[in-house]
């Protein structure tokens, strides 16, 4: 009864404290916007912002310093069902959801809506099949479960390696995330920032763990979500009339697709993809015969150069034709690279793709592949959203089964809030661009156009094509990530907001990089150094060893991402389906299924595991151009979705093997009896014996 | 402890619940991916109206679905006593 007391007394303590921050934080960004007004340059506002939030974090970070194992490794169970949803929130949603989500549904349409369901989705499996049961088991890692229910050393080390290849591969795209957001908003180097925000994560996890990463984390996603709905619900009102745009874009939408029409009949717009495939076609032309296309384009400009000459043409004629040779390749090989960005072009000569339409294709079979790989990304993604250790570990930090229970809904509430706003942005995005980008004359583009096209050319690239002084959607190129960046400016919104978005993208790259970096450390130092190497290490040492890990892994990660790793996106993705196929079989099994064995789990796993990898390396560009011999796809299925064949495969061969060897011990089935209800009487002993 | 029949009757109940939310989650999920070009030709406040479960309705029935489990699972714990008292 006391205890009841004190956690409703300590969950208003809670309340309080972060009403009073949420104000401060709205108060200290209309501080700022005050100051600029008064002439505050942007970049000291990038300043501010930056270190305002990072000291913030530390400052949580320090006064929730802890040395205790319970607080260390689950926040001394106590975080409330709607702090923990909060917690979870910022856990989950990474830069790639705050800046890359609305971005790959701006340039994919309905396609991209794939990660939006399969990321939301996949917590309905946590609920359902996991939080409930981890919690009522109650210890600290995730192969701590899959060795207590399966035995031996075996499983756990499997349990080991994947946890902490797939928590790797995923913190190393955050930090990178990290480096990004403040090079960008301060102007310091990559590599700076990098070490900067990395500063920030280590002051937290390392002297509170699961704690200090907990309230820093709930703190994170107010600031996150504040900056994610300021610009869209300000864009959504200037387009709608309605403050609410989620529930208005609708009609956007048709707008779009009417647009979209126009412009995929539009005779200007025709040209200029007409110029594209045109050198497209020429550049796969060259390449049939480099050699000799290569002496004959030298030659044809050597030739009008002459021409000119002799012909006493205008001096400016003359200088573009030599011009016009120096540019040409020095040789064959580099040639053959420019050839082939030129066939690159023919993506840029298809009309605009329709953005509400399911799978579009050439004909019935490219649609139903187009189909196919949609529902395999989000099943990949679901499962592999139920499978993640960082995210099942915080359902071990509320303070009874229903809480874990209450807290899923929370979670998936706070991670819904942006989510369902992505897609708004994207439509949004789309037509501010359509009616005040195209059409407009090249010697007045819009503001932010201008900025962010000399900013970054990769974000944001507009050329005039066919030479008519009017900007055609085809002349546009852009990348995904300006979206979310650039909102507040195209909504018109002062810099401050910009600050705001970068602030909110730090918020969500930080938040996962601590979590992850927590698991990593935990699986070392508690099950491999705690429960396999030093059983009889004290609570102090554990934990000593546990924050020396943290920053050694922290260090190396941050060491990876400043190298600047190729595709991160399809990093992030095969995390998701080396998880599921590795991690859901036996955690669910093992809930749902008492006669599941030691032996099923290893050889699940292993299998699982083994198909999952073999897929991606035998059709992953990445691989197969190191020299891996390449396959054909099965049934079309991209490589990112391997875990399509993991999961199912894992899930038979552990039903298979383990009715083929004996079954578990009685502890071991006491044990699933143990996990299934939230109280037993006797549940005191059990614990108490393990 | 030894399960008695109220124990396996509670868990059975718990089963039965579990697989009817992961029927829903699966209709709206994969049902609805796969009959999306069909469900667009509807119109639903604008959007066409696959679209919109994509975005949002399947979204919020996920949210529901989540939040109808722990109502139910909480009235279930009281009813077969399996409940951890007074913790809230």
């Amino acid at each position: 009864m006391n205890q009841a007391v004190s956690h409703s007394a300590f969950k208003s303590q809670l309340k309080k404290y972060y009403s009073f921050y949420a104000g401060g934080f709205i108060g200290f960004v209309i501080l700022l916007a005050i100051a600029e007004q008064m002439g505050l340059s942007k970049q000291w506002i990038g300043y501010w912002f930056l270190f305002a939030t990072i000291g913030l974090y530390a400052g949580i970070g320090i006064m929730t310093r802890t040395s205790e194992v319970s607080e260390y490794y689950v926040a001394g169970r106590r975080v409330p069902a709607f702090f923990n949803g909060m917690a979870t929130g910022a856990d989950w949603m990474s830069a790639a959801s705050f800046i890359g989500m609305a971005g790959t549904l701006f340039l994919g349409g309905f396609d991209g809506l794939a990660w939006v369901m399969g990321w939301t989705g996949g917590y309905c499996l946590v609920a359902l099949f996991l939080a409930p049961y981890l919690r009522k088991f109650g210890q600290f890692t995730i192969p701590d479960f899959l060795a207590e229910r399966y035995g031996g050393n075996i499983v756990r080390t499997i349990g080991i390696i994947s946890a902490i290849t797939c928590s790797f591969v995923y913190v190393v795209a955050q930090i990178y995330g990290v480096g990004l957001i403040t090079s960008r908003f301060t102007g310091l180097e990559f590599g700076v920032g990098v070490f900067v925000g990395l500063a920030g994560i280590l002051v937290c996890s390392m002297l509170g763990g699961m704690r200090a990463v907990t309230w820093t984390q709930v703190a994170q996603y107010i600031i996150l979500i504040i900056a994610y709905m300021t610009p869209v619900v300000w864009l959504g009102t200037k387009h709608t009339g309605i403050p609410i745009p989620q529930i208005a874009y609708g009609y956007t939408l048709q707008k779009v697709t009417e647009l979209e029409k126009k412009i995929t009949a539009d005779p200007k717009e025709q040209e200029v993809r007409k110029i594209f495939a045109d050198r497209a076609a020429a550049g796969k032309a060259a390449l049939a015969d480099s050699d000799k296309s290569y002496t004959a384009g030298k030659a044809k400009l050597e030739q009008e150069l002459a021409g000119l000459k002799s012909s006493n043409a205008p001096a400016d004629k003359v200088a573009a034709a030599e011009k016009a040779l120096a540019a040409y390749p020095k040789d064959v090989a580099d040639a053959k690279k420019a050839w082939t960005r030129e066939t690159g072009l023919a993506a840029r000569a298809a009309p605009p793709r329709p953005h509400a339409q399911a799978f579009p294709g050439k004909d019935e079979a490219a649609q139903n592949t187009a189909r196919l790989n949609f529902i395999g990304i989000v099943f990949c993604m679901m499962f592999g959203t139920a499978a993640l250790p960082h995210i099942l570990m915080r359902y071990y930090t509320t303070p009874s089964v229903q809480e874990a229970r209450v807290s899923v809904f929370w979670s998936l509430f706070f991670i819904f809030l942006l989510y369902f706003t992505a897609p708004c942005l994207a439509v949004l995005a789309k037509y501010d661009m359509f009616t005040n980008l195209v059409g407009s004359q090249f010697a007045s583009l819009p503001g932010w156009a201008a900025a962010w096209a000399l900013v970054d050319p990769g974000l944001l690239n507009i050329t005039d094509i066919n030479k008519d002084g009017i900007v055609q959607w085809a002349e546009v190129l852009i990348g995904g990530d300006l979206i979310v960046l650039a909102t507040p400016e195209i909504a018109g919104l002062p810099y401050v907001v910009s600050g705001l978005v970068a602030a909110g993208g730090l918020a969500a790259a930080l938040s996962t990089a601590d979590g992850l970096l927590l698991t990593i450390a935990n699986a070392l130092s508690h099950d491999l150094y705690y429960k396999m190497i030093d059983p009889s290490a004290s609570t102090t040492k554990r934990v000593t060893i546990s924050k020396v890990l943290l920053l050694v892994v922290a260090i190396i990660a941050a060491y990876v991402s400043s190298q600047k790793p190729g595709d991160i996106l399809f990093l992030v993705g095969a995390a998701f389906s080396l998880a599921a196929s590795a991690f859901f079989p036996p955690l669910v099994m093992g809930i749902f299924w008492k006669r599941a064995n030691k032996w099923g789990a290893i050889v699940g796993m292993a299998a699982g595991l083994a198909i999952c990898i073999y897929y991606m390396m035998r059709t992953y560009p990445f691989f197969t151009n190191m020299g891996v011999p390449v396959m054909p796809l099965w049934f079309g299925l991209s490589p990112v979705s391997a875990g399509m064949f993991g999961l199912p495969l894992g899930m038979v061969t552990i039903w298979i093997v383990s009715l083929l060897t004996a079954p578990p011990s009685k502890e071991v089935q006491e044990l699933v009896e143990h996990v299934r209800y939230p109280h037993l009487t006797g549940d005191e002993i059990v614990s108490e014996a393990r | 402890m030894q399960l008695t029949q109220k124990h396996n009757e509670y868990w059975r109940k718990n089963l039965v619940v579990t697989a009817v939310l992961l029927l829903v989650w699966f209709i709206v999920t994969f049902v609805e991916a796969w009959y999306a070009r069909e469900l667009n030709t509807m119109t639903f406040f604008g959007f066409p109206f696959g679209f919109y479960m994509s975005a949002q309705g399947s979204l919020a029935i996920y949210v529901i679905i989540i939040g109808i489990y722990a109502w139910y699972m909480r009235k279930l714990d009281l009813e077969y006593g399996v409940d951890e008292g007074d913790l809230e």
